[in-house]
Order: structure tokens, then sequence, then C-alpha cells
């Protein structure tokens, strides 16, 4: 290998490990960890740096430290052209807090007309609150001084947050975009897509030279739903990231068997199904405990649901965990079940089989795609379900089997390959410029 | 001579800790003894302390014809011995007075009497032993969790030998008649129902402090002012109330205090009503009339129903799981599952998961220590999952591996992937 520069990425994420709200920081983290074992050099701009994150492996440029020159003419010309982010409507992001639901608006060309012959920085939370399409702004006017700032080969952008970011370092550049989809607008919302939200990701995906997504099931939803040339889009499933086995507490209810959802109780991941099917099974295996844990918006809706079809005294709700919760619960689990209506790709199933628990998916997931060791259902079929449930339990050899088939098959599931096609979908990107 | 009969009811629940789904099967300490312990000893410093100093006082002063009557719950004579000796003792010095009459209600101030005839007597068995063991008077008149009464609930305290029972005038049951007067069972067993004169109650117990209440300031001149415009048919003003009105609900600032201190002297000196015990009335009153109640009333809310406690799903589903365990319970010989089983049947934590009024945030949120109904009930629910857990250990109840009714074999086959379906 000749001593040539490393090819170096400019990533734009909204979160990155250890401050994450969900899988999209797992995947930055997994993703740009493989990519530098494979021997490229990413540097990753997030909103904000909270001061945990692994500054000797990763290198960082958080926005909130760069400062815009406005003097600058290209400047001002690219401001204008995002004039789009004003955006006068509701917009839901992917993890939904509810405050987010009203917000101001940034006004972009009050900005330039203000901002002309100074420079400024920007505060961003990093979170999804509610000046979230602010702080999405914010970050595209200090992509552009990123983009003039540092020296790199390919921009790759996570999810619609990024996009008028990287849209902006792709004009002050000329270098190519890929752009990750992790979800779309039609995986959070269901059929009632936010417009604006929609809009936003579209623009990313025309922008881009190529769109990368978690699985083939997204990949349908892209060409379907957003118009993309289907030589245009490539699936990289996710990975796993590799952690040293931990050691669950024993159940702590000896005698009784616990089937577990865990994820957020939103129609989108099917916690309804999930509370028909334990209604189905305890008709038939009375003492069978089920679990749900998370939160959402559906949460006192199920609360109520369930005490009307009492079974109160057998389904319980946690309310969200944090990290080692999680693994409590896994450790009491004896199968765990995701009934997603759309899941781009699911990454909970996989942290279930890891410690030893078997799985129901839907069929409408992405994971479905790379698992072998799972039962799959379709997310509607309430009866399946119940009797994939019944059916493990009356079977504990099989549960066992598919448990320790599974964990093996997780390990196997890697972020390095999975960074491995990405670096591929790169270099031929430059090899064609 | 007309009558007024004072009745307070003195009552607080066991309250149980934030308990979390990880708790079931670690933590079998239900209750929040740091909270219940600094409730008990704050409302014992604004209210129980002083209130029962003054009624003292006041029966010394008036020689006799200042009389009043309590209803103390179980489970809150439970904690003054765990946390307020001192108000138990005063509580007993009332008692030695002559002038004060204790009443007989279920232990645990539950809902016993709409789940379960057996519990329900047992519970009001334990609690007038207690009453006997602390005041040495065997109680006579008997006053249901939140004057909760029906003809049916009237039938089983008369079973019990209760002769007298307290309840609440709701407009509902009344219609055009006074709860001035005595009435009795619908089902004729001979029950005597005082009534609730829940106008002039609440004037007292709710309105006191209200400013921009038309009756504000009360004074007990005028309220003896009020009790004087009885029409002359009637006899008796039953006015019933939360003893932690003094001082607890209405603070020592709105004049509650001295309220109290003048009323025995304005209504014995201006009008020609006098004191009397619920039992005192019972001896010299008759019946005018049959009441019929054939659905529980309470004395809450507008309603004056049960839908403070019961009604909405999370409620029933709650009442429900816990009386499931009722069989069960009765075999256990464990003295602090026993205890549990009394605590965890309080009436408060269903009137915890009372939806009726969350979003207005009135006065049900003022007696929760949850943010929310739901919060309320699943921690509830969690309680109640450990309880029968721990009551299948004490009877040596193993769950079973699932008896199973169908087996789904076919079924399951065909979902499993491959390399497995031959294992089934």
């Amino acid at each position: 290998m000749s001593e040539a520069r490393k090819k170096k990425v400019l990533m734009f994420g909204w979160e990155f490990p250890p401050h994450i709200s969900g899988g999209l920081g797992t995947a930055c983290f997994g993703l740009t960890s493989g990519l530098i074992e494979h021997g490229m050099d990413v540097l990753f701009v997030v909103p904000k740096l909270f001061g945990k994150e692994d500054n000797d492996k990763f290198k960082f440029v958080s926005a909130s430290d760069v400062e815009v020159n406005f003097s600058d003419d290209q400047f001002s010309e690219n401001l204008k052209k995002i004039s789009y982010l004003q955006i006068h409507s509701h917009i839901v992001p992917y993890v939904a807090p509810e405050e987010f639901l009203k917000r101001k608006d940034l006004d972009v060309q009050e900005l330039v007309n203000n901002s002309k012959n100074s420079s400024a920085k920007f505060a961003f939370t990093g979170k999804y609150g509610k000046d979230l399409l602010d702080e999405v702004s914010k970050y595209a006017v200090v992509a552009m001084q990123v983009a003039k700032d540092q020296e790199f080969d390919i921009i790759h952008a996570h999810d619609w947050l990024t996009f008028p970011a990287a849209i902006m370092a792709k004009e002050i550049s000329g270098k190519q975009l890929v752009v990750h989809i992790h979800a779309t607008e039609f995986d959070r919302s269901g059929e009632h897509v936010n417009q604006d939200v929609y809009n936003l990701e579209r623009r990313g995906i025309e922008a881009a030279d190529r769109v990368v997504c978690v699985s083939r099931l997204t990949r349908r939803i892209l060409i379907d739903k957003y118009g993309v040339a289907p030589d245009k889009v490539f699936v990289v499933h996710n990975g796993v990231v590799a952690k040293p086995k931990i050691v669950y507490p024993a159940s702590k209810l000896p005698n009784r068997k616990i089937v577990t959802f865990l994820g957020r109780i939103t129609f989108q991941k099917g916690p309804d199904y999930f509370v028909n099917a334990a209604k189905r099974l305890l008709t038939i295996m009375p003492d069978v405990h089920f679990v749900m844990a998370g939160s959402g918006d559906m949460h006192l809706q199920l609360i109520e649901k369930v005490a009307e079809m009492k079974m109160s005294s057998r389904f319980h709700f946690t309310g969200f965990l944090n990290f080692e919760e999680t693994n409590a619960l896994f450790g009491m689990t004896d199968i765990y079940v995701m009934p997603s209506v759309s899941e781009p790709f699911g990454i909970t199933p996989l942290e279930a089989m890891r410690t030893g628990v078997p799985v129901i998916i839907s069929k409408q997931s992405g994971v479905a795609e790379v698992l072998d060791n799972a039962v799959k259902i379709d997310f509607w079929d309430e009866q399946a379900v119940a009797d994939a449930i019944q059916g493990l339990l009356e079977h504990p050899e099989i549960a066992k089997k598919l448990a320790s088939n599974g964990s093996g098959e997780v390990e196997e599931l890697k972020w390095e390959y999975a960074a491995l096609k990405l670096k591929e979908i790169y270099l031929d990107l430059l090899k064609n410029k | 001579m007309k009558n007024i009969c004072f009745y307070f009811q003195v009552h607080q629940p066991m309250r149980l800790r934030p308990y979390r789904f990880f708790d079931i099967g670690t933590n079998h300490n239900y209750f929040d003894d740091t909270v219940n312990h600094e409730i008990m000893r704050k409302v014992a410093g604004k209210c129980y302390l002083p209130t029962n100093q003054l009624m003292l006082d006041l029966i010394n002063e008036h020689k006799g014809h200042f009389k009043i009557s309590y209803s103390i719950s179980g489970v809150c004579l439970d904690q003054f011995e765990m946390y307020a000796q001192d108000v138990l003792e005063s509580f007993k010095k009332l008692a030695d007075t002559g002038c004060v009459e204790f009443m007989a209600e279920t232990y645990s101030h539950s809902l016993a009497a709409l789940a379960s005839p057996d519990e329900f007597k047992a519970q009001v068995e334990r609690h007038a032993k207690k009453i006997e063991e602390l005041f040495g008077q065997k109680p006579t008149t008997f006053r249901n969790t939140e004057l909760i009464y029906s003809d049916h609930i009237g039938t089983l305290v008369k079973e019990l030998g209760y002769d007298t029972m307290l309840t609440e005038g709701a407009d509902h049951i009344l219609d055009w008649r006074s709860p001035n007067l005595m009435y009795e069972n619908a089902t004729g067993n001979g029950l005597k129902l005082l009534l609730k004169n829940y106008k002039l109650s609440d004037d007292m117990a709710f309105r006191f402090g209200a400013k921009e209440w038309e009756g504000w300031p009360l004074t007990a001149d005028k309220f003896a002012g009020w009790i004087n415009q009885t029409p002359w048919d009637e006899e008796i003003i039953n006015l019933f109330m939360d003893y932690e009105t003094f001082g607890e609900h209405q603070w020592e600032h709105t004049g509650i205090f001295d309220f109290l201190k003048h009323l025995p002297s304005a209504v014995l000196g201006q009008t020609d009503f006098r004191f009397v015990t619920p039992s005192e009335a019972s001896s010299f009153m008759k019946p005018v009339a049959k009441l019929d109640v054939p659905n529980p009333m309470s004395w809450a809310d507008e309603e004056r129903d049960l839908t403070a406690w019961l009604g909405n799903n999370i409620q029933d589903d709650a009442f429900e799981s816990l009386y499931r365990l009722e069989d069960k319970v009765k075999q256990v010989k464990d003295d602090k599952i026993k205890q549990d089983w009394l605590y965890l049947q309080t009436s408060d934590h269903f009137y915890y998961m009372c939806t009726k009024f969350w979003a207005d945030g009135d006065v049900h949120k003022y007696f929760s220590h949850y943010d929310s109904p739901y919060d309320g009930f699943l921690n509830y629910m969690n309680v109640l999952v450990d309880f029968e857990e721990e009551v299948n250990k004490s009877l040596g109840i193993k769950i079973e591996e699932a008896e199973v009714k169908r087996s789904v074999s076919d079924r399951f086959k065909d979902l499993l992937p491959e390399g497995f379906k031959t294992d089934v």
C-alpha cells in the first residue's frame, strides 16, 4: 500500500455516544468506528459536544464552537438557498417529545441582513427540543464554514436533520454527497407524514450522489414514495456494537414466564398488537407475565386498554428504562417480541438475542432481513404471536436452541462489515468522479 | 328540644412507597414509613392535638352538654400507635369524658362492603375490638367508609348487630324529603339511619375559609342563626365531616378554631338545640320512613356515588385483582401478609386512581401524592403482583408448568424458521 493520504469523510450526525437518544447515535458510532478500522478518516460534525465523547479515537467538530464569518460572499449567496427552511407548520421529529410541536421560525433572510460583515457563533442544545428546526437551520449555516475550513473527500449525512447542512457543505466544497436514511418520515408517522420533513428528506435525497439505507424494506419505501432511482440507493444493514458479555441477575419472579416488549409505545412499534396477543395467550396460559417497557404517546391509552381487558395483574408497564434497567429486564425475560408495523431496521431484538433471549419479530422490520434464528410474524397477526409465545413456552428446548443459535448469529452482525460496504460505495463514487 | 349530632371521620391511609416493576420479588415493604410518619406528625400538629385539646376544654366547660362522635379507622389507629402516641392519649382522654362516642367501621377504611361480605364482617369485628381495647367502649353505631351505604350494606350492618348507621343525605335519594329526620333501612330490618345535612356540614368543612362565598366570614352566631331557621317539624341536624377540617383543610388562620370554640355556647345559648351522640339520637328518635337506596351512595363529590373509587377501567381492574386474592389470603397464617392485605384494601389507593377530574386538578389532586392517577395505578399493581407472589410463597403454591388447554404444535411449526421445524 502506498502512503497515499487517507480518504476523509466529512460526516454530519445529530448525535454521538455516549449522548444518544436512540439507535441513530449507535449507528453513527458503529459506522465511524468501522470506517476508521478500514483505514479511512472521519471528521464527525455534531451540534454540540457533551464532554464524554471519545476524543482519542474520533475527530469531532462541535457546531457550537464554530465561528461563522458572514463577510464571505459565497455564504450570503448560499444562505438565500436555504430560505426553504422557513417552515411555518408543526413538525414531528423522530424522537417525539410533545413540546416540540410548537416553535418559532428562523428567518434566514433576516440573518443574512443582520450578519453581513460580521461573524457569529450559534448555540445548540443538540437535543430534539422545541427549537429543533431552528437548530437544523443554524447547523446548516455552520456547515458552510466547516466545509470551507476543512479538507475532505466526501460528505456523508445521517437522516433529515443534517440534510440541509450536508447540502450547504456540498455547495461550498463541490464534494460528492452520500445521504444515509435510518428512518423515513413514513416509518415515523405512518401515512400522516409531515410534509415539511418529507420535503427536507426529498431535498437531501435529490442532492445526494448516493443514497444508503438500512434495509430492503426502507429501499422499497425510498423508491416507491420518494421516487429515488433504484440504481442510486444501496442497502447497508446495521451491525451490533461488540460489548463484553454481561451477567444478568436471575429472574425476580422465579416461577413465572416473562414476555417482553421494549420500545417506544407508539403506533409504529405495534404495541397494541402485543397487548391483544397477550390477551389471547392469557386465556390459555393465565400465569404468564407481560412487560411493556418504554414510554410514548400511546402509553396511557394502553394502560387503560390493559385494565379494560382485566389483565393488569399480569401485564406490567415499567416506563422508560435506562441501560442497566434494560439489561436487568432482558435478564428476566423469557421471550422478546417486536411487533413493529414499520421498522426500518430495529436494533432491540439484537440486544435481546445477545443476552440469550429468543425473539419474535415482525416481518415488517429491516432486521428480519438479516436474521435466521428468529420467529417471524406479520405484525397484525396477533394469533400467530400468541401461538409463537405458547409454542416457545411449551417447547423450551426449541426456545433454547433459537436463543443459542441467535446469540451466535448476532455476534456476526458486525459494524465493520457495514462500514466496509459503505467504504466501497465511497470509493466507487470517488472513482467515477 | 332539637338535636345536633357531630360526627368526625379520622383517617390516614398507609401510603405506598414508590414501588417500581424491578422491586417486584425483592422488596416486600410496600408502605412509605417516612412519608406516613411525616404526614401523621404534620396533621397531628396542625389538627389532631390542638383540636382534641379544644374539644376536651369545650366538653369540660359545658359540663356534659357538648357531645361529639368519631370514627377512627384502624389503619389510622395503627399509625397513632406507631407515630403519634400523644394523639392516641388525647383521644383516650376524650373517651373518658363520657361525652364522646366512638363508632365502628371497617378496619382499613376499605370498600370491602362492595366486594365481599365475609371480608367486610371480619374487618368490622376487628375494628370494633380495637376500639373497645383502646377506648373502653363497645361501638353500637356503624359508619361505613366515606358514608358508603346501600340497602344491601344496611343488611350486612344489621346482621353484625348494629342498630344505627350514618350515611349521606344525598339529594338523589331524599328528593323533597329532609335529612333532618331519622330514616330506616328499606328492607324493614329496623336499622336506623342518620343522614348528613350536607349543606350545613359543608359550610363548615368546605366553604368556611372561602372569601368569595356569600356566607363568609362564618361566625358561631351566624351559624346558630342558620340552625334556628330549621322547620319546626325537623328534629336533628347531622354535621358530618373529616376531622382534618380543623387546622388541616381549613387552616388555623381562617379562624376555624375560634369558630369551633364559640359554637357550643352559641348553639346552647341562642337556639333550642342540644348536642347528642348518634347512639343517643337512636335511643329516642323514631324513623319517619324507609329509605330506598338500591345503588350505593357516598358523601364524595357532586355525584355522591362510588365513582371517586370505582368505575373507571384502572380502578375496577385493580379492585378486582385485589379481591381475587381473598380466598388465598384467608388461608395464610403469616401476620405481615394479613396486615398488608388489610392496608392494601384502604379506599384511598383507589381514590388516587380516579380520572374524573384529573384534568382540572381539583380536590382529588389535593389528596393524592401521585403525579397522575395512572402513576398511582401502576404503583399499586406492582405492589399487588409482589403481594400475590408472597401469598403464593406463604402457601407453598408453585405456579405449575403452564397447563395447556390446547396445543399449538402445528401452527407453531409453521412459524418456526427452517432448521427448527423438525424439532417440534
